[in-house]
C-alpha cells in the first residue's frame, strides 16, 4: 500500500465549493530513464486517478510519465450533500488503491 | 597493464560516441505535439485565451514543477469545462496530463506537478461544454532536466 495524503475539509456548507488536494507517494517510472546496468528501467506509474463523490464520479485525471513522482492533483467539488469521497489509483503493473474520506454537509 | 589500460580507453570512448546516437533516436518516435493536440481536439480550432497557466518560469529542477491551470467559465451545468489537456515540446512523449471535469467541480481551478526534460513551452488546452477549445502557453526554462537522466 502506497501511502496517500488527501486534504480536504471535514464539514462544508451547503453549495459551497470546497478544494481537494491529493498525494500519493509513488516513484513514476518514466520508462525513459536508464538504470545502474545501462539499460531503460521498465515503466511504472499511475495512469489514471478518479474521484467519486456518492458514486457519482465528479474528477478523473489520465497520467503520463510527464507526471511528477508521488503525483499531487488539487481540485475542486461543490458540496452537495453528506457523503462519502473515494478517490482511486491505478496504473501499471496492476496497482490500484482507493481510500474513502466522509464529507459532512450543513 | 598497457592493454587493459587501452580497452578502458576505447570503452570510455565507445559510450562518449553512443551517447548522442541514443538521444538522437529518441527523437523520431516522439509523436508531433501538434499531432497529439489534434488527437486531443479531434482538429477543432484552439483559441488563445480564457485559460489561466501559471508555472514558474525558472525552473531548477525539472523533475517537479508546478502547474496550476484556471478556466474563466461559470462551471454551470449549460457551460462548464469538460476536459483540460497539457502539453509539452520537448518531452519524451507530448502529453503531460488530461483532466476530466464537470459541472460538479464548481470551479475550474486545478494544480498538479509535472516533469520537464528541457526548456521549453507548455500548452493548456480546455475543452467547454459548447465544444469550444481555448488554451494557454507558458515558457519555462528548465536548469536540471528530468525523464532522460540516469
Amino acid at each position: 500500500m502506497a501511502r496517500a495524503l488527501i486534504n480536504m475539509p471535514k464539514t462544508a456548507p451547503a453549495g459551497s465549493v470546497i478544494e481537494i488536494k491529493t498525494l500519493i507517494s509513488h516513484p513514476m517510472e518514466t520508462g525513459y530513464r536508464p538504470g545502474p546496468d545501462g539499460r531503460l528501467r521498465p515503466r511504472d506509474i499511475i495512469t489514471e486517478f478518479v474521484c467519486h463523490y456518492d458514486g457519482a464520479e465528479i474528477f478523473r485525471a489520465e497520467l503520463s510519465p510527464a507526471s511528477a513522482a508521488n503525483p499531487y492533483l488539487t481540485f475542486t467539488t461543490l458540496a452537495t450533500a453528506s457523503g462519502t469521497l473515494r478517490f482511486t489509483w491505478s496504473g501499471d503493473n496492476g496497482f490500484s488503491q482507493s481510500q474513502d474520506v466522509a464529507l459532512t454537509v450543513t | 597493464m598497457s592493454p587493459d589500460r587501452r580497452a578502458v580507453l576505447a570503452g570510455g570512448l565507445g559510450l562518449v560516441l553512443l551517447r548522442p546516437v541514443a538521444a538522437a533516436s529518441l527523437r523520431p518516435d516522439r509523436e508531433p505535439t501538434a499531432e497529439a493536440i489534434r488527437r486531443f481536439t479531434g482538429g477543432a480550432p484552439v483559441n488563445p485565451g480564457r485559460v489561466g497557466l501559471d508555472m514558474p518560469p525558472l525552473v531548477e529542477n525539472g523533475n517537479t514543477v508546478p502547474l496550476s491551470i484556471t478556466v474563466e467559465s461559470p462551471m454551470s451545468a449549460a457551460d462548464h469545462v469538460r476536459r483540460i489537456g497539457v502539453f509539452n515540446e520537448k518531452n519524451p512523449q507530448p502529453h503531460v496530463v488530461t483532466l476530466h471535469l464537470g459541472p460538479r467541480a464548481g470551479r475550474a481551478a486545478v494544480a498538479t506537478r509535472i516533469r520537464l526534460a528541457d526548456s521549453q513551452r507548455i500548452t493548456a488546452i480546455a475543452e467547454m461544454s459548447d465544444g469550444r477549445y481555448w488554451s494557454a502557453s507558458a515558457d519555462a526554462i528548465v536548469t536540471l532536466a528530468a525523464c532522460v537522466e540516469g
